[in-house]
């Protein structure tokens, strides 16, 4: 249990510096190279928690696919570095508050729900292997079919938009 | 968790590596002379007996070569960029199988890194992740031949993806398994290439968009893009670019064998472990020698017509053939008669034959507005 537990110290410090880096990187294309970074290392949080597919998943989908997306459009944009001004004073304060909250919050559910995490049993041998995919794939095409539809349906509605948008118009 | 594991773990990942970096010298003589043979030339032939010490001329020569930044290059990225093309290539062979297992001190060593349960999407991750080096390189370089090279190389890659994704998908439906290992038992009997050559074939057409080969080495373009993304580089930093590209084409071909040409398996392996990791190596240097001959036959395929190739041709093919294969073996299965199963190679070429049919009409009618 110990090397989980530095395992995950080291990552949770990598994880929250990426973030914040960011956060406050001036320049965009480090931003995005911070995030991907960030979502590496959740992905390896889920290895530690027993669950290699969504791992896979979120590396293959967050950081291999839709990061790249970002980088492509910051890239070709040219908007790569920020001006050093703030457009939005009123965003700083805003945000700081807000994260007040959030920690205030989580502060105290951590201290008041302290007792029933604690009893979380750590995962079972048996969800890391084939059967766990193999589950999770009946339960979405039965128990979940509804949303798994809808969502299909709001995808295919994006990418048809995304196609009609680049088509030119005939006159 | 004793340190003989560990032992055993870090000498498989060394000796793999070590196997990856030779591979990748020898792979640009062997390029180099099979396309001379093609062409009427020699080839590489003065330094050693046959011109075989010539990588290790060529390595020297890199080693010693002057290395540039350019003055407005933005550094880190410039430095890292190389790097991280280079790592996804070595660490993506790390849950192919190159045998079956020997007994050695009375530990039974298993002739592969790392068995998973994901492995195929293992796959899939490491292979996405690749395309950051080739686009950082690009952008970092600030030159706009190899921003250019670095835009078109992503783009590619990304189009490409979900067509190599799908042939992936085939594989695990005829093995009914997602890890490397099964993938290969499942083809004792038959090699998957049989059962769905359309799907072998979508995966090899993919797979050389991937990794930036002749006909699809669209972001190193000379005529149109100078040298592409790696247009700034020299040394050992264009070297390591050069290295990932030639990794990958050895990393590939072994997926491709592991995938659908039944892996390490062949006659009396089961008895003689050393047997495998020589079928393997067989089988990886067979395929290689189709990905010469490709370069050597076929032109430059043009910018536009490769993206539609793989957004209208290759993906609604490949999606067609993972129909066909699940329907093939479902009905196989719930109506117990094999004859269903034996139809998923008829039905998939047939599928395939309709998609050239198609491009062929559609090439004429194009044709005909020009005319």
């Amino acid at each position: 249990m110990t090397v989980d537990l530095i395992l995950f110290l080291i990552l949770a410090l990598v994880s929250v510096s990426t973030a914040l880096g960011m956060l406050l990187s001036r320049n965009t294309v480090y931003s995005a190279l911070f995030l991907v970074l960030n979502f590496v290392t959740v992905a390896v949080f889920y290895l530690l928690l027993g669950a290699p597919f969504i791992a896979m998943a979120q590396v293959t989908v967050y950081a291999g696919a839709i990061m790249v997306l970002f980088l492509f459009v910051i890239m070709l944009l040219g908007t790569e570095v920020l001006p050093a001004s703030n457009i939005l004073p009123w965003q700083k304060p805003l945000a700081g508050g807000l994260a007040a909250v959030l920690a205030v919050e989580a502060i105290y559910l951590l201290l008041v729900r302290a007792r029933s995490v604690a009893q979380v049993t750590s995962p079972d041998v048996a969800i890391n292997s084939m059967d766990n995919l193999r589950e999770m794939g009946k339960v979405l095409f039965s128990t979940y079919l509804l949303p798994f539809e809808v969502t299909s349906i709001l995808l295919l509605v994006a990418m048809v938009g995304a196609i009609v948008l680049t088509k030119k118009e005939k006159a | 968790m004793d340190w003989t594991f560990w032992l055993e773990w870090v000498l498989k990942g060394f000796v793999l590596c070590l196997v990856l970096l030779t591979g990748f010298a020898y792979l640009t003589y062997y390029e180099r002379r099979a396309l001379a043979r093609m062409q009427n030339r020699i080839g590489p032939n003065r330094a050693g007996p046959q011109g075989l010490l010539q990588p290790i001329a060529d390595a020297v020569k890199l080693f010693f070569k002057e290395e540039l930044t350019p003055a407005r290059a933005y550094k880190i990225v410039f430095f890292l960029a190389p790097i991280v093309t280079v790592v996804p290539s070595l660490i993506i062979a790390a849950v192919i199988p190159w045998g079956t297992s020997f007994q050695l001190f009375g530990r039974t060593i298993t002739l592969y890194v790392a068995d998973i349960n994901v492995g195929v999407l293992y796959l899939m991750s490491i292979a996405s992740i690749a395309v950051y080096g080739i686009v950082l390189a690009g952008w970092s370089s600030n030159n706009k031949y190899a921003m250019l090279g670095g835009m078109r190389s992503s783009a590619q890659m990304i189009s490409y993806e979900l067509a190599l994704g799908l042939s992936f998908v085939t594989a695990i439906l005829l093995a009914n398994s997602m890890r490397m290992i099964d993938i290969v038992n499942a083809q004792s009997s038959w090699w998957f290439v049989v059962i769905q050559p359309v799907g072998a074939l979508i995966f090899w057409i993919a797979t050389l968009a991937e990794v930036n080969r002749a006909p699809f080495d669209m972001p190193e373009a000379e005529q149109e893009l100078t040298a592409g993304y790696h247009a700034e580089y020299s040394g050992m930093k264009f070297a390591l670019f050069f290295m990932a590209e030639y990794q990958k084409m050895i990393v590939i071909c072994a997926i491709l064998a592991t995938l659908f040409f039944g892996g390490y398996l062949g006659p009396f392996v089961d008895k003689f472990w050393f047997l495998g990791p020589v079928y393997m190596f067989a089988k990886v240097f067979i395929l290689l020698f189709f990905m010469i001959w490709v370069r050597a036959t076929w032109p430059r395929i043009r910018y536009d017509r490769l993206m539609s190739f793989g957004w209208k041709v290759l993906v609604p093919l490949a999606l067609a053939v993972v129909f066909i294969t699940a329907t093939g073996i479902l009905l196989a299965q719930e109506l117990n008669n094999q004859l269903y199963f034996w139809a998923i190679p008829f039905v998939s070429i047939v599928a395939a034959g309709i998609a050239v049919m198609m491009i062929y009409r559609e090439l004429r009618r194009k044709a005909y507005e020009r005319a």
